[in-house]
């Protein structure tokens, strides 16, 4: 069997998961014989050159490219798995979604107090991605088929799922590695 | 001026801040509201913060920390009262008074706030106006209404038709809420006389023999769960405390029942008699009924009750010459949440607190109001206790079935001819009861409101009693015109969004996911997968605290499995996700405050 395909990529995170992911150590040198790295920042390919077998997704979906991202994901990865709180809950972003994003734009570009912007200027150039009402998990998006949870999951726990669904193995998670309060 | 008020509030309750509630209630009896400068003074001498003042207050929602009208008009949003037209009434209101619900008009004068089921689903639309109870409201209705504020009216000119019958007619009542009794047995009966029980029976009765009696009964509990009754006063009659308490449940919070209103409107004296009753049986001296603020229109009718009582020495010391034998009552108010019904809620909330349930055990019987064994009945439950001891426990079984037995008082409304109080010994089936109520073309029944069961025509044939359907009492009714799933499914679940007290996770966030997934269903954009995530989300309502949280999610699981059909025909056949964003609404604000053309 040739070796399955992997691709990430982070939404809207803050890379955490990525760098918990990179915590795996030395096991990275197992990994790259196990499988093939696609579209991530890992090997910082950018754009899907053929079918993956695994997406891991960090964050969840702020604005209209992470929907096209994440769509994109659906269509060439057998396995999607939501990596970390954000990708899951939406996490700290979606902290904005009891406010009205009228309210989180003017704070951010006019009124808050660091900000320094004389002619008001907003960001509404073309080639900007457009920014959604609220921060949406990546399961409301597109079907997820995994849940690996923590802020970020912890490198072991990646290991281990990532280990088991490349073997075909049991994974074991103990209560303390799902549980976060 | 402000602050003697709030002092002399404080020391008239001995600066005991278990009587927060009351002083709450009573602060804002005189201002309205009760303001920052008055939390501050309450926090200073109660020794609590400002915090914990505030959130016993945003718990309950008829404490308003921020002015209200001069009138305020509370409307019924409950499930019958929107299915007697209450939209209609509510835009009235709107229009008449030029203010959206939620909001007060500028002069002051006038705010609309929408409340939970008061307990008047035989005759809605119906709505809380200062206190004063109005029902049947039509649209002409709310404009005579409006004008008469407008002009300053009292709120008691407002009526248009004579006052109910009954009680409801005392001097000291004077309210047009009608009893509707439809059918009387035992508790509902003509002949009862206030008292003969305490001096013919119970004066010669030992305590345990009342409990004996009592669980020869085979009484169980008519508040919801069911609990045998003699057992419950066993337990805290053994439970040692240096103080024990009676707490009769007068919360009836329930959407669809009503009968615990009609007790008290017409047998108060009954209900008194239980407590005492009960007080005898465990040792207890002093009795509490918690009473519903929806219900604040009889007080100074059931104030005056007490008095009699007194003066009749059925109440206060060595009552009916049985010496040492002393037992007082006082009224304690809701403020108006659900959950307080809930008997370890309730003794939160009289504790003057937040209304959450405590972890169990302790129980109540062994640790409950401030610490000490409390017994907590149902209005309904007390009042069958006084007829068990009139007539004996062989008579008592004799009616209902084997194992249910005894009468229970039914909530009957929604579609029907004669929605009302039925009082029925157990074992009658739902087609009895539909015909009795004179119902056609029944859609479903609603067995024990919300947390209890919508039940199809398939299952009319099913009887109502502990071991079949069991209910707390109310049936709501509904024909084929509903649309159960818009109408009824939807309309319970926001209840439940609304009166869960947040503590338990799963209780705070599955109803409201739940919510949402019948908005998707019902948009159109549901799929297969959207049901067997509700079934499975449900499950784990059952690791909640209390009966609210393990019921919650019961309007949408017993529909699901008794009307699956109606979710079928609504969801999509060939896709297997569907996320129901829609995306151009999505971009819609942001794009429009950076003024850019949406792309997509
Ligand atoms: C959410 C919730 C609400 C309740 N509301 C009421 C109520 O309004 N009246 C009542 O008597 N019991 C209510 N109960 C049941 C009480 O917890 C308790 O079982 C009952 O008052 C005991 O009295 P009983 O044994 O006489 O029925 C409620 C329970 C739950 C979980
Ligand atoms: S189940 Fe719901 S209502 Fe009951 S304690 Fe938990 S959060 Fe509160």
């Amino acid at each position: 069997m040739s070796r399955p395909i992997i691709a990430t990529t982070s939404l809207a995170g803050c890379f955490g998961c990525h760098m918990s992911f990179l915590d795996i150590d030395e096991r990275i040198l197992d990994l790259i014989e196990l499988v093939e790295f696609n579209k991530s920042p890992i090997d910082d390919i950018k754009t899907f050159t053929k079918d993956c077998d695994i997406g891991l997704i960090e964050g969840g979906c702020c604005n209209t490219e992470n929907i096209h991202i994440l769509k994109e994901f659906r269509k060439k990865c057998k396995i999607l798995i939501s990596f970390g709180e954000c990708a899951i809950m939406g996490g700290l972003p979606a902290l904005r979604n009891d406010i009205s994003v009228k309210e989180c734009l003017a704070e951010a570009y006019l009124d808050g107090i660091s900000t320094v912007n004389k002619e008001e200027i907003l960001p509404n150039d073309e080639e900007l991605p457009m920014i959604l009402n609220k921060v949406y998990p990546c399961h409301e998006v597109v079907k997820m088929d995994y849940h690996l949870p923590g802020c970020p999951p912890r490198a072991d726990l990646i290991w281990d799922v990532l280990h088991a669904l490349i073997l075909g193995t049991d994974v074991e998670l103990p209560y303390e590695v799902v549980k976060y309060d | 001026m402000t602050k003697d008020f709030v002092h002399q509030t404080i020391k008239k309750f001995n600066s005991d801040s278990y009587r927060l509630l009351d002083m709450l209630l009573d602060i804002q009896q005189e201002y309205g509201y009760i303001s920052k400068d008055n939390i501050s003074v309450l926090a200073g001498e109660l020794n609590q913060s400002e915090a914990d003042i505030g959130q016993t207050i945003t718990f309950y929602h008829f404490l308003r920390s921020k002015p209200q009208g001069k009138y305020s008009i509370y409307l019924n949003n409950s499930i019958v009262s929107k299915m007697m037209g209450m939209d209609k009434i509510a835009r009235q209101f709107e229009k008449e008074s030029g203010i959206k619900f939620g909001e007060v008009t500028k002069d002051g004068q006038i705010s609309l706030h929408y409340t939970s089921c008061i307990g008047m689903s035989d005759q809605e639309p119906a709505a809380i106006i200062n206190e004063k109870i109005f029902t049947n409201l039509t649209t002409f209705r709310v404009k005579e209404i409006v004008l008469a504020m407008r002009q300053g009216k009292p709120v008691e000119s407002m009526y248009c038709t004579n006052f109910g019958g009954g009680k409801n007619s005392s001097p000291l009542v004077e309210s047009v809420v009608r009893n509707n009794i439809r059918r009387s047995g035992p508790l509902l009966q003509l002949n009862y006389v206030p008292g003969q029980v305490l001096q013919n029976k119970v004066s010669l009765m030992s305590p345990d023999e009342v409990i004996s009696e009592i669980k020869d009964s085979h009484l169980r509990g008519r508040g919801g769960a069911g609990f045998p009754t003699g057992l419950k006063w066993q337990f805290c009659r053994r439970a040692k405390g240096a103080r024990k308490f009676i707490f009769c449940n007068a919360d009836e919070g329930e959407p669809g029942t009503f009968k615990d209103r009609v007790l008290l409107t017409e047998k108060p004296e009954m209900v008194f008699e239980g407590m005492t009753v009960a007080a005898y049986a465990v040792g207890a001296k002093e009795g509490i009924l918690y009473l519903r603020y929806e219900y604040k229109y009889l007080e100074t009718y059931l104030k005056q009750v007490l008095q009699d009582l007194h003066g009749k020495n059925l109440l206060g010391e060595n009552i009916s010459g049985i010496s040492g034998f002393d037992f007082d009552i006082r009224i304690q108010y809701g403020a108006g949440a659900y959950i307080c019904g809930e008997e370890s809620s309730l003794i939160e909330s009289a504790e003057g607190k937040r209304g959450e349930p405590r972890p169990r055990p302790p129980f109540p019987v062994e640790k409950g109001y401030l610490g000490y064994p409390t017994i907590v009945n149902n209005v309904e439950t007390l009042c069958s206790t006084v007829t068990i001891l009139q007539n004996g426990a062989n008579w008592y079984r004799e009616l209902g079935t084997d194992e249910s037995t005894g009468t229970k008082v039914l909530s009957i409304s929604g579609d029907c001819l004669y929605p009302g109080i039925y009082e029925l010994e157990w074992g009658f089936s739902i087609n009895d009861i539909l015909e009795m109520s004179g119902a056609e073309s029944t859609q479903a029944v609603q067995v024990g409101g919300p947390s209890g069961a919508l039940v199809p025509p398939s299952q009319f044939n099913r009887i109502l009693c502990y071991s079949d359907l069991a209910t707390g009492g109310s049936l709501i009714i509904f024909n084929q015109t509903r649309d159960l799933l818009r109408d009824v499914v939807m309309n319970f679940t926001e209840f439940f969004v609304e009166e869960s007290c947040g503590s338990c996770v799963p209780c705070r966030n599955i109803p409201a996911l739940l919510k949402k997934k019948l908005e998707k269903i019902q948009a159109g954009d549901g799929v297969r997968e959207d049901l067997k995530e509700i079934e499975e989300w449900s499950n784990i309502m059952q690791i909640n605290r209390c009966g609210l949280g393990h019921t919650a999610a019961n309007p949408v699981i017993t529909s699901l499995k008794n009307f699956r059909k109606l979710y079928e025909a609504l969801i999509q056949k060939d896709v297997n996700f569907d996320s129901g964003i829609d995306l151009s609404a999505a971009v819609a604000e942001s794009c429009e405050f950076v003024d850019r053309i949406p792309q997509l």
